[in-house]
């Protein structure tokens, strides 16, 4: 399909959708149009744009994904099981292809003060609450996959702590694709608002059962409150075929606190925007980020923290690992306004290149409008260390295994970041599997 | 047990050995002294299998074996051990872990089963009493924020864990103050016995003080200068290396 055959498809699909909205409030009805419009005038990205200079979407563009009306039924339970965390009790919520599944998810039960339910029902039964806040978090000029998802999304989570509310429990959103003959099309669009002095923790989890071509365009603003903590995960372990565009815009009260963690070990070419604007005095913002690529992997991580008001911090990690003919962007743009203060702002980005045809390019972006703050930011790729390697040598470690404890102890770094240590230990597993690393069961106690 | 006849050794391009002899029998002690930028941690790199050296003339038998043929972890395994001068750091790869990996994989290429975890344990807990180690530095990335002592100590440690055959010890000495100086000497002395060798790297006379040699070589220009016995330590203290450059003449290539 050619670009303007598949905007003139997403445009139509847009028109029809508005159609079946006759019923919704007006105000969503006025969101729905502006994603429409933005789309309209945005299109979709091209490697002439700044920002996707290195990350070209014609594939996702040729493919014409659509979604489905309904998510898959017929998926056994199961086959989730893997997907859980071991030894971490969770509320459980399912979504099949874009869509809520009643059937798969076990949300238990939530305490006082706490909503969490799927957004499409929300917006039938709930809508004065969704109001407020859906697409506030997403700037006006966003590119053309964040305005896709805001006029076509199906469904996703909504998830409001009220005030004092606090989870013991994770709420953990899995997303699964299952196999289809067409080329699969699935927007979660997910808002997450957590009133004054709340807390919880999230894990969105993008998976795949069975090999298929697809793409997931997801959208998650979070909204966080005075003194609120919101700790994110997101583990992107797409199919080998997926497409994966992410965005995670979030905006944070006085003292609140956001932690965002992102790790990308799977999918062929997934873009992430994360956003975070410190719009009120004390406002703390962590990011850690690991992507680890191989093949023809492409993964494309764009942050983006915005300090407006004083006293914020912010700590930016992200490391990669790239092998085979894998590409991996990363740019950091931090923004301290004039009236940000004592913005205390941190950024490293550490590529480890494993094969001669692996590519990273990494871009700190600093731009400080305020005089007495500290910024520190430090971007790298390389090899592995040749002095480190002969060490391990040296100690009678063959070769092959020096390379693979060294790569694993660099990525492992980012990981031992986790605060869950189910969550940790369980992508230990994974990422010792996908590095090959065997031998792991022992290292678990000794490393 | 390990012999290197006309070894000559370049770095990038440059030749830094240029014809070294040398005989260690099973039991031997030998000291290599010399100036700085003489080669001598370029000899013991070349013996440990660093792949930035090139070998560009002579061989060096070891245990019967051509040692130039064999990987640096085959090498390992075959009994030998270098105390690096300068030990990495390797963030992320606990000491402990380096350990065990280490020790497992000396025994498997002698067809002994894995140490189980309470043995090694055990084993390793005894070792550290010998080099006086605090037990937390085993849980620490290895040599990561140790101070130059202990990244010493810890290379004597992993000495005493693994019992090599042969093992070489670059300048451990150096920048050691006497507590410590003592801990590389018992650390050395333990290792001691009929069926080991040990060359110690050093260039002061002090550490001979503790680890009484049975041969000492001086380097210089790449080449060994003077061989003699322990009292050849004395005159070197004394006199410095200037009298052996120019009595010495090269040694036939
Ligand atoms: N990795 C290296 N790269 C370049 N030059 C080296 C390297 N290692 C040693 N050299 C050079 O080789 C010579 C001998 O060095 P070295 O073996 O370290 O001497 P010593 O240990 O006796 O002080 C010096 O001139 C040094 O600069
Ligand atoms: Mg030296």
């Amino acid at each position: 399909m050619n670009p303007n055959t598949a905007k003139e498809t997403y445009l139509d699909a847009m028109g029809a959708a508005e159609k079946g909205l006759a019923g919704a409030p007006s105000w969503l009805r006025e969101l729905r149009r502006s994603g429409a419009a933005r789309f309209a005038e945005a299109g979709f990205p091209t490697t002439r744009d700044e920002a996707w200079k290195y990350t070209d979407v014609t594939p996702i563009v040729q493919a014409g994904f659509q979604s489905v009306a309904k998510g898959a039924n017929g998926v056994d339970p199961a086959r989730l099981d893997g997907f859980w965390f071991e030894n971490l009790p969770s509320h459980r919520l399912v979504f099949v292809n874009g869509h809520y599944s009643e059937k798969l998810s076990t949300p238990g039960a939530w305490p006082e003060g706490v909503t969490v339910m799927s957004l499409a029902e929300a917006l039938r039964d709930q809508a004065h609450r969704i109001e407020p806040y859906l697409g506030r978090c997403v700037p006006e000029k966003a590119h053309g996959f964040a305005a896709l998802n805001t006029a076509l999304f199906a469904d996703g989570a909504f998830i409001h702590l009220g005030r004092g509310a606090r989870l013991t429990w994770p709420i953990h959103l899995l997303y699964v694709t299952t196999g289809a003959g067409e080329p699969l099309l699935s927007q979660p669009r997910n808002l997450v608002v957590a009133e004054e002095d709340s807390q919880a923790v999230l894990i969105e989890n993008y998976v795949a059962i069975g090999e298929s071509v697809y793409f997931t365009n997801a959208l998650t603003e979070v909204v966080v409150g005075p003194h609120a903590l919101i700790e994110h995960y997101r583990l992107q372990e797409e199919g080998a075929q997926a497409f994966h565009i992410g965005g995670l815009h979030a905006h944070l009260d006085r003292d609140g606190r956001f932690t965002a963690h992102g790790i990308d070990l799977g999918g062929r070419l997934v873009r992430n925007d994360l956003r975070s604007v410190l719009d009120a005095e004390g406002a703390e913002c962590q990011m850690n980020g690991l992507y680890v690529l191989g093949g023809r992997q492409h993964v494309d991580n764009h942050t983006h923290i915005d300090h407006a008001k004083p006293r914020g911090t912010s700590r930016e990690f992200y490391k990669g690992v790239l092998d085979g003919r894998s590409r991996a962007v990363f740019h950091g743009r931090v923004i301290v306004r004039p009236d940000a203060q004592h913005t205390d702002a941190q950024q490293v980005n550490n590529n480890l290149l494993l094969s001669r045809d692996a590519e990273a390019d990494t871009k700190p972006q600093l731009e400080i409008y305020a005089d007495d703050v500290k910024c520190a930011h430090g971007a790298t790729v390389g090899q592995l260390d040749p002095d480190a390697l002969f060490y391990l040598r040296s100690r009678a470690v063959d070769e092959t295994a020096a390379r693979d404890l060294l790569t694993y102890a660099f990525a492992r770094d980012v990981l031992s970041r986790l605060r869950l240590e189910p969550v940790r230990s369980q992508l230990e597993r994974h990422l010792a599997a996908k590095l090959r690393v065997a031998a792991l069961p022992q290292t678990q106690e000794v490393f | 047990m390990l012999s290197i006849k006309n070894l000559h050794v370049s770095v990038d391009g440059k030749p830094i050995l240029k014809g070294v002899n040398l005989e260690v029998k099973a039991g031997e002690v030998h000291a290599i002294m010399g100036p700085n930028g003489s080669g001598k941690s370029t000899l013991a790199n070349v013996l440990a299998g660093h792949e930035h050296y090139e070998v560009t003339a002579g061989e060096v038998i070891y245990q019967g074996r051509d040692l130039l043929q064999l990987p640096p972890e085959e090498r390992a395994r075959q009994g030998m051990f270098l105390a690096f001068q300068y030990p990495v750091e390797i963030p992320g790869v606990s000491n402990i872990y380096l350990l065990k990996s280490a020790l497992n994989a000396i025994r498997e290429s002698q067809n002994l089963p894995e140490l189980d975890a309470m043995d090694f344990l055990a084993l390793v807990k005894d070792r550290m009493k010998l080099v006086e180690m605090p037990e937390e530095l085993l849980y620490r990335s290895v040599n990561e924020g140790f101070s130059g002592g202990e990244k010493k100590r810890n290379e004597i440690l992993q000495m005493a864990v693994l019992e090599p055959k042969l093992a070489i010890l670059d300048e451990t000495d150096s920048g050691l103050d006497i507590d410590a100086l003592q801990v590389v000497a018992r650390g050395v002395n333990v290792l001691r016995g009929p069926e080991r060798a040990i060359i110690l790297v050093t260039h002061y006379q002090r550490l001979l003080n503790y680890i009484e040699p049975d041969w000492v070589h001086v380097l210089v220009d790449g080449r060994i200068a003077k061989s003699g016995d322990k009292t050849l330590a004395y005159e070197l203290e004394k006199h410095g290396y200037g009298w052996i450059a120019q009595e010495s003449t090269p040694a036939t290539v």
